[in-house]
């Protein structure tokens, strides 16, 4: 992601310098004394292990989700199967018809994460890392499967339930209630320190980021034009949903998302067939390069990290992001929110991380030595075909079968960017009300802040902003993950006391 | 044994007219009339965020409103034409909720209107009683 967003930001750096040099030197101005302040902390949150490439935040994602994988005895084997009974609804009780459903709160949690990483940021991790990347990717998101089952388990177990019947949940519930019952020190200056972190992370990287690529996936097709249009129009009618409560519009994007999704799994899976002789061949290079590196840039580990690396942006688990979309689920078992969610990571990277990477290698994209057999690497990432990198892979990659696939491909990731930015304004919201206190005011206030951040963010070249922002939501992970690690006894004591009433036949099918 | 009756309304015209002739049928053979209000509602729609949260808080101010301002009024004009009236009012696809309905009170007969709403609605309840008629295990009168 960093790579693409780097690109990106020369590429509008160039637009600008041809164009406004006034406007290019304000913008210089905000980013250079923007990386002062802020520089150390991004340096600090994405700083690799000494000697090595490898970031010490993506190692505590991954450890993490090892740990919950071996703490919960694999539940993301066990539970696969009664998370998909669940998502159908053969658990629902008919008298509780019209309330959230699990499909729904799995469905919009989903459109929260799918996004420009799925498409993008996996044609940097195999442009970087080599096919062995996609090996690595599928094993992170495996694991991360147990870290959402725990936070979204918390999630629902602590919210914060009103009167009027809405509910408020999250990292900063569970981590102030859960620590407190568990009387250890030290749950609200976390709960705090989350709550800014989400804030930062909502109006950069949930915000500002999605809202500066989808303009530039726009103007990509049109011809380069002011990104405050883009801006402009992106703000309005994020302000009608999220302020006028239009929901309508956003009903809509959360029918398309999911559309476009299946159409793109649809589309890798033709792809995939029509290249059918070449399927074990892309299996081999992939588990080739897990283990020998290909002669990528880096080898084996360079494939590792990059995987790695991918499963951790992509899929959020571990973030807390997913706890707060969840907790506002009805159920009276907060176990089988954390079950459903499970399906997150393995839907998000499992399946549709897996499929960008299995068309980008299975078309051939990336330049192979005929002498060798190993990728040609030029200036630290493979060569490619088309010279393209970052979305223009994926875009190329799918164009080579279906030559209209790259306009589908602009539309899917404007959408994804609208949907993942409602996502992340209320979860920006939720950690802002949890600082300043529930009440229309303080939600209006942030609404009409998120709205101005989408102007900002499509407008301006804001690069070390957005790294900010990027380093803002990793930083919730580090406060999420302590606190998992505090309270995950809780989830086991759920989790074994749901298995064995399941087990009984005491929680029984509806259908 | 009692008899019951299962009518679908939903404040139409044509659901008036089935509950209308419904009663005439009830009192005929002394049977138990239960009103069945279905919201449509499909637990595999999407939702916003903000949407899944106020979820709950909707739903309680939907089915409040369904009572008061249909089932209540309904209940008030006819209980003194038939001896015993009951009412229901659930979420689900309308047909698959009436059915049910039957199914749980082991209904002998379900009336429903034919026409709602002009527009949409007329089509959508339209299909309703023909989609009852084909899928009922018991036996379905539409009222014009």
């Amino acid at each position: 992601m960093q790579t693409i967003r780097k690109a990106a930001f020369a590429a509008a750096i160039f637009a600008l310098s041809t164009g406004a040099s006034a406007a290019q030197s304000i913008d210089e101005q905000v980013n250079t004394g923007f990386t002062l302040a802020t520089g150390w902390f991004v340096n600090l949150i994405f700083s690799p292990f000494p000697g090595t490439s490898f970031p010490w935040i993506v190692a505590w994602l991954v450890i993490a989700a090892t740990i919950f994988t071996l703490y919960f005895g694999f539940i993301q084997v066990r539970a696969f199967g009664h998370a998909i009974s669940l998502v159908k609804g053969d658990y629902s009780d008919p008298n509780d018809a019209g309330e959230v459903s699990h499909f729904q709160a799995l469905a919009t949690a989903l459109s929260g994460t799918v996004g420009l990483g799925n498409i993008a940021g996996v044609a940097v991790a195999i442009g970087i890392g080599g096919p062995g990347a996609t090996f690595w990717m599928i094993l992170a998101g495996l694991m991360g499967m147990a870290s959402k089952f725990t936070e979204c388990t918390l999630g629902v177990k602590y919210r914060n339930e009103y009167a009027d019947g809405t509910v408020s949940g999250g990292p900063m519930y569970y981590i102030t209630k859960g620590f407190a019952e568990r009387g250890v020190f030290g749950g609200k200056i976390l709960a705090v320190l989350f709550s800014i972190f989400c804030i930062l992370g909502a109006l950069g990287g949930g915000n500002m980021f999605q809202a500066n690529q989808a303009h530039q996936q726009i103007a990509g097709i049109v011809g380069d034009y002011p990104g405050w249009i883009t801006g402009i129009i992106f703000a309005g009618v994020v302000f009608a949903v999220i302020v006028g409560g239009l929901q309508s519009i956003a009903s809509v994007t959360e029918k398309v998302v999911p559309f476009m999704g299946v159409l793109y799994v649809t589309a890798a899976l033709i792809i995939i067939g029509m290249n059918a002789d070449k399927i074990f061949w892309a299996f081999e290079q992939i588990f080739l390069g897990a283990f020998t590196g290909l002669g990528v840039a880096g080898g084996i580990t360079g494939a590792l990290i990059q995987g790695f690396k991918r499963a951790a942006f992509s899929n959020e688990a571990g973030v807390g992001s997913a706890a707060i979309a969840h907790s506002a689920v009805r159920t009276k078992e907060p176990i089988t929110e954390g079950v459903v969610s499970l399906l997150e990571p393995f839907i998000d990277t499992v399946v549709i991380c897996t499929m960008t990477a299995l068309v980008i290698i299975i078309t051939q994209q990336l330049v192979i030595d005929p002498a060798t057999g190993h990728y040609v690497v030029e200036n630290g990432s493979i060569a490619t075909v088309t010279g393209a990198t970052g979305v223009g892979l994926t875009s190329a990659a799918f164009g080579s079968a279906f030559n209209w696939f790259p306009y589908v491909l602009a539309v899917a990731v404007v959408l994804f960017a609208f949907s993942t930015m409602i996502s992340w304004s209320y979860y920006g919201l939720k950690a802002w009300t949890y600082l300043l206190g529930e009440g229309k005011t303080q939600e209006l206030s942030f609404k009409v802040i998120f709205c101005i951040f989408v102007v900002i963010g499509a407008a301006a070249n804001l690069g070390p902003v957005i790294d900010f922002s990027d380093a803002a939501i990793f930083a919730m992970a580090i406060v999420n993950i302590i606190g998992l690690y505090v309270l995950m006894p809780i989830v086991k004591r759920e989790m074994v006391s749901y298995m064995a009433r399941l087990k009984s036949g005491e929680i029984r099918k509806f259908k | 044994m009692t008899i019951n009756f299962v009518v679908g309304f939903d404040g139409s015209k044509a659901s008036e007219a089935a509950v209308r002739f419904a009663v005439k049928q009830a009192q005929t053979c002394d049977a138990t009339l239960i009103i069945a209000h279905v919201l449509e509602w499909s637990p595999y729609s999407f939702l916003t965020p903000t949407e899944i949260e106020e979820r709950h808080a909707r739903r309680n101010m939907e089915l409040k409103r369904a009572k008061e301002a249909l089932i209540d009024p309904l209940l008030e004009k006819i209980k003194s034409e038939v001896g015993a009236v009951e009412s229901v009012i659930r979420y689900g696809n309308i047909v698959d909720t009436i059915i049910a309905i039957s199914k749980d009170s082991d209904a002998a007969q379900i009336f429903i209107g034919r026409t709602g709403h002009r527009g949409v609605a007329s089509r959508v309840f339209g299909s309703v009683a023909g989609s009852l008629a084909q899928h009922a295990s018991v036996p379905v009168t539409i009222i014009p």
